[in-house]
């Protein structure tokens, strides 16, 4: 049987050709055949999926309409809240705990009809951008088992490039979407900051943090989008507009789009990925876009100030986990030596790095020269794009330097791993949206991405440039 | 009115020559239905961690989101106390505590919503409101075990949730206070203020209204003293108590040629005096940065004119307003005391319904003690009454048993009632003839009281008490024995 889009799958349930419960056990089997290998899981939610599939044919026999996504087998970066379900953001620290409710994603998907297959593996906290960093395990690139499959949400990336789930969730502080999606070969979406609400997401950097899905194709990342997205009172930050239907904004065609160029990024970008982004102006270009050369200068800046402001929020969100009310606690005989205990044995070696970092940057007679001045250049990177976005309706950049790398090629080293998101993190910085197409092959045949980025709740603008690429590439 | 920064002025009372210096940071629970960020009950009393939800305990993943009444509340308390209302900002304060689930409290910093205020005393000094803003409570540790129940040295620690997120807004003043006396009107005032404005409950016995108060003393025209930061006072009286004690430490300290050290002490009720908590030095570093989980609250002009617009009368110009009716002092005693209760429209209208508005003060501060609130009585009964009073047809103690009767019976015609127990004023004449008597009668009581002792009054006014069964006006009575003395 050949794969289905998460669109097929939904249109086939819902008109009762296809069983949701046969297209679950198809990608079961999957998992069965390849996890072992792939750790794309932390947990695989087999009984309740199955619940969950005969519910929706159950729904379709009795003449219901299950919603959007009937019968869709979806995966959760295990950073998202599931009601009695354990939740362990890959970390020592929350082993075992099981929240006492459900995300909004989650209770949304839910009504959509989506059938919740497991929590995807993620570096811990969400920090990194290899799943190297999870308490439990990598995950590994199911196009290449010797490499990573980027991250932090590697697991949620795999789950789909694997094809254990049509479809996945991951979250995107830095670049965490994008990347991952970019390094196995599918489409990854972050979101306009506030467009998908964030209660139930354990949060890394909450300015930064937004919830985005994981496809294999652009047409699905619309139809997911539609499903989580739009405003959610649980979420002060969620963004109380009503969004336009991505579905409808894809079917445009490019003609007349300006498309930037950004003249002044940052150089480091391997070869192979460079070509497929000049391949990706051409393909546009041809499609009838216009080319347009832009600057940002202050590109260049947002890795070391997101250094700065995500770990100071980090220091902040982690200090909750104390062992005091849940998750993990190393008992002492005290009360400050049981949270030195708990923490030192709770969390990674790169978790304990940023909340250091953090609380560093955020202390007396350091604040104004760290976490202040990087805030500064925060608003002057979101300048620099609104100056870009006065001339380019998109800009095009790779999505990561390289493609997929060996395990521990850069473990020892934290700061050429953090150069893998110096293509993503000024727009997470912006509040902007950005996504990543799968753009062919680079190195080893392995997949290259090219990113496209938009202005705020540029999705709809977004979507068009991306579903020509993918068009491009068919 | 307007506030001009600076200290109070003819109020100064110097303790051996220093002056004191005295600040005050109130925090106040809200009268909310629900808690600052989350749907769970704000509600004292209920069993511990019943009023708990994810927001509450700071689960993993769990959002707040603001609660609009709160932020009615407090912009009340804002304009009540003559505060310029902002667009404010919400920060984290982070530290580590049990009961503090988050590792941070959500407060206001730099951008508080209310700002450059002031409250009027009742002799109409005027004290600086530096800021009221708005911030989460914790939860409540109870240590059981080790010493005098802190944390350090306890064998284990209870933990309950139900305070934590409670909605507070903390009123700082400016150090603006110059006695102890000033500090406890000051305090008295604020809750009357938030009680009428349906702010809070501002019950200081349960932890419903806290107040640290910062001590500092000085030579008069020199430098503020350093200061130092009393927590732990449970009532205005304990805080006038920890003020004097504090000021009497720091200036024995100052005269004994020490210096006084920055800190934070903690008064102890079971030894009248205030301990050092910690030292400046170990102050924590909160680390404050802006709650990238809420967004800035900014009321609109619209929503700052219609809280405005909607604001009872505050005690103080109720207590003006009734003492222009009565020709009472507005910060006498009287008037204080039936503000306080919220009695004062009550006696405006004993008077409306034609009574004397004087004497349904008088009645309803001393016959109506026990209410908080407005008297059951019919305001048309007492102002019957009032009004055979004025006319001289009652004396005063005759009045007063027959309010007793009328209360006693939730209403009742006061003539009627005077006339059953045979009461009717003595004129002046036969009274005086009575007094006369009444002398003749006791000589020897007479005679002490001629040679100057006192207490042989209370004999001769009681004499003449039995002798009119109980018509006579004891005060008036009172007042004839004196003018015979000399």
């Amino acid at each position: 049987m050949t794969a289905r889009t998460a669109s097929e799958i939904a249109a086939g349930v819902r008109s009762g050709t296809l069983a949701a419960a046969e297209v679950l056990e198809q990608h079961l089997d999957r998992i069965a055949a390849r996890e072992g290998e792939v750790h794309a899981f932390n947990l695989v939610m087999t009984d309740q999926a199955r619940r969950d599939a005969a519910a929706v044919d159950a729904a379709v026999a009795a003449g219901h309409d299950p919603g959007p996504l009937a019968g869709v087998p979806l995966a959760l970066k295990d950073n998202m809240c599931t009601r009695g379900i354990e939740t362990t953001c890959s970390s020592k620290i929350l082993e075992g705990w099981k929240p006492p409710y459900d995300a909004t994603v989650v209770t949304r998907l839910a009504a959509a009809g989506a059938v919740v297959v497991g929590k995807t593996n993620l570096d811990e906290f969400a920090m990194g951008s290899s799943t190297e960093n999870s308490a439990f395990g990598p995950t590994r690139n199911p196009l290449d088992i010797t490499r990573v499959p980027g991250g932090s949400s590697g697991g949620s990336a795999a789950a789909v490039a694997a094809g254990f789930a049509s479809v996945s969730l991951g979250s995107d502080t830095g670049g965490s979407i994008r990347q991952p999606a970019a390094l196995c070969g599918v489409v990854g979406v972050k979101p306009t900051y506030g467009y998908v609400s964030r209660y139930g997401l354990v949060a890394f950097a909450s300015s930064l943090d937004q919830i985005g899905p994981f496809t294999n194709t652009v047409h699905d990342a619309a139809l997911l989008l539609d499903v989580i997205g739009g405003h959610d009172p649980m979420d002060s930050t969620s963004i109380p507009d009503q969004h336009p239907s991505l579905l409808d904004a894809i079917r445009r065609d490019v003609v007349g789009l300006r498309v930037g160029r950004i003249t002044d990024l940052p150089d480091g970008a391997d070869p192979d990925v460079t070509e497929r982004l000049e391949a990706a102006f051409d393909a546009l270009r041809e499609a009838g876009a216009k080319i347009v050369d832009v600057q940002v200068p202050a590109f260049g800046y947002g890795l070391t100030a997101y250094y700065l402001i995500a770990p100071s929020e980090a220091s902040s969100n982690l200090a909750r986990y104390d062992g005091v009310r849940y998750g993990l606690r190393v008992e002492r005989p005290d009360t400050n030596a049981m949270y030195s205990a708990t923490r030192a044995a709770g969390f990674g070696d790169e978790v304990k790095r940023r909340i250091m970092l953090g609380t560093y940057a955020l202390s007396a007679g350091y604040y104004d020269a760290y976490y202040g001045k990087a805030l500064k250049v925060r608003r002057l990177i979101a300048d620099d794009f609104d100056r870009a976005y006065e001339h380019a309706d998109v800009l095009l950049t790779p999505t990561a330097p390289t493609v997929a790398f060996p395990f521990g090629s850069k473990t020892d080293n934290p700061l050429a791993m953090y150069l893998c998101d110096v293509y993503t993190i000024p727009t997470n910085l912006a509040g902007h949206p950005g996504m990543s197409v799968p753009f062919g092959t680079g190195q080893h045949g392995l997949p290259v991405g090219v990113q496209v980025l938009a202005a705020t709740l540029g999705e709809p603008t977004m979507f068009r440039a991306a579903a020509a690429l993918e068009r491009a590439m068919s | 009115m307007i506030y001009t920064a600076g200290p109070a002025t003819g109020n100064e009372i110097l303790i051996d020559g220093w002056e004191l210096v005295v600040g005050l940071e109130v925090h106040v629970e809200l009268a909310t239905a629900t808690k600052l960020f989350s749907a769970s009950a704000n509600r004292f009393g209920d069993d511990p961690n019943t009023n708990i939800d994810p927001v509450t305990l700071g689960l993993p993943g769990a959002l707040p989101v603001l609660n609009r009444h709160a932020v009615e509340l407090a912009m009340r308390i804002g304009t009540a106390l003559n505060c310029t209302i902002q667009r404010s900002t919400f920060h984290r304060k982070n530290y580590f505590y049990p009961d503090m689930p988050k590792a941070y409290q959500i407060s206001q910093y730099d951008q508080p919503l209310n700002v450059d205020g002031f409250l009027a005393l009742p002799d109409a000094t005027l004290i600086g409101i530096e800021r009221a803003h708005l911030e989460e409570d914790t939860g409540k540790s109870t240590h059981v075990g080790g010493n005098g129940g802190r944390i350090h040295g306890s064998t284990y620690s209870l933990i309950d949730f139900n305070r934590a997120g409670v909605p507070l807004v903390e009123i700082v003043s400016r150090p603006d206070l110059r006695t102890s006396e000033q500090a406890r009107q000051y305090v008295t005032e604020l809750r009357g203020i938030l009680i009428a404005i349906g702010a809070s409950d501002a019950k200081m016995e349960e932890g419903s209204m806290r107040c640290d108060a910062n001590v500092s003393v000085h030579r008069p025209g020199e430098p503020f003293g350093t200061r130092c930061e009393i927590k732990n006072v449970n009532s205005i009286r304990s805080l006038g108590r920890a003020i004097e004690y504090e000021a009497r430490r720091q200036i024995d300290m100052i005269e004994a040629g020490e210096t006084v050290r920055q800190e934070t002490r903690h008064w102890d009720e079971t030894d009248s005096r205030t301990h050092t908590l910690r030292v400046k030095e170990d102050a924590d570093d909160y680390r404050y940065f802006l709650e990238p989980d809420l967004v800035p609250l900014a009321p609109s002009a619209e929503w700052i004119k219609a809280i405005a617009d909607a604001m009872p009368m505050l005690p103080g110009a109720r207590r003006a307003r009734l003492g222009v009716a009565t020709g009472f002092p507005a910060d006498g005693e009287a008037i204080m005391v039936v503000v306080e209760r919220g009695q004062d429209d009550y006696v405006l209208a004993v008077g409306a319904a034609g009574g004397d508005v004087g004497r349904a003060l008088v009645h309803v501060k001393e016959a109506f003690a026990e209410a908080s609130a407005t008297p059951k009585l019919p305001a048309g009964d007492l102002a019957a009454l009032t009004t055979l009073e004025v006319a001289g047809l009652l004396t005063a103690t005759q009045a007063k048993t027959v309010l007793a009767e009328i209360v006693a019976a939730g209403g009742g015609d006061a003539t009627a009632i005077a006339r059953a127990r045979g009461f009717e004023a003595m004129d002046t004449s036969a009274l005086e003839a009575m007094v006369d008597q009444v002398i003749a009668d006791n000589g020897p009581a007479w005679a002490k009281y001629r040679n100057g002792e006192d207490k042989a009054l209370g004999a001769l006014v009681g004499a003449a008490m039995k002798a009119s069964n109980g018509k006579a006006d004891g005060k008036f009575v009172t007042a004839l024995l004196q003018s015979k003395r000399t």
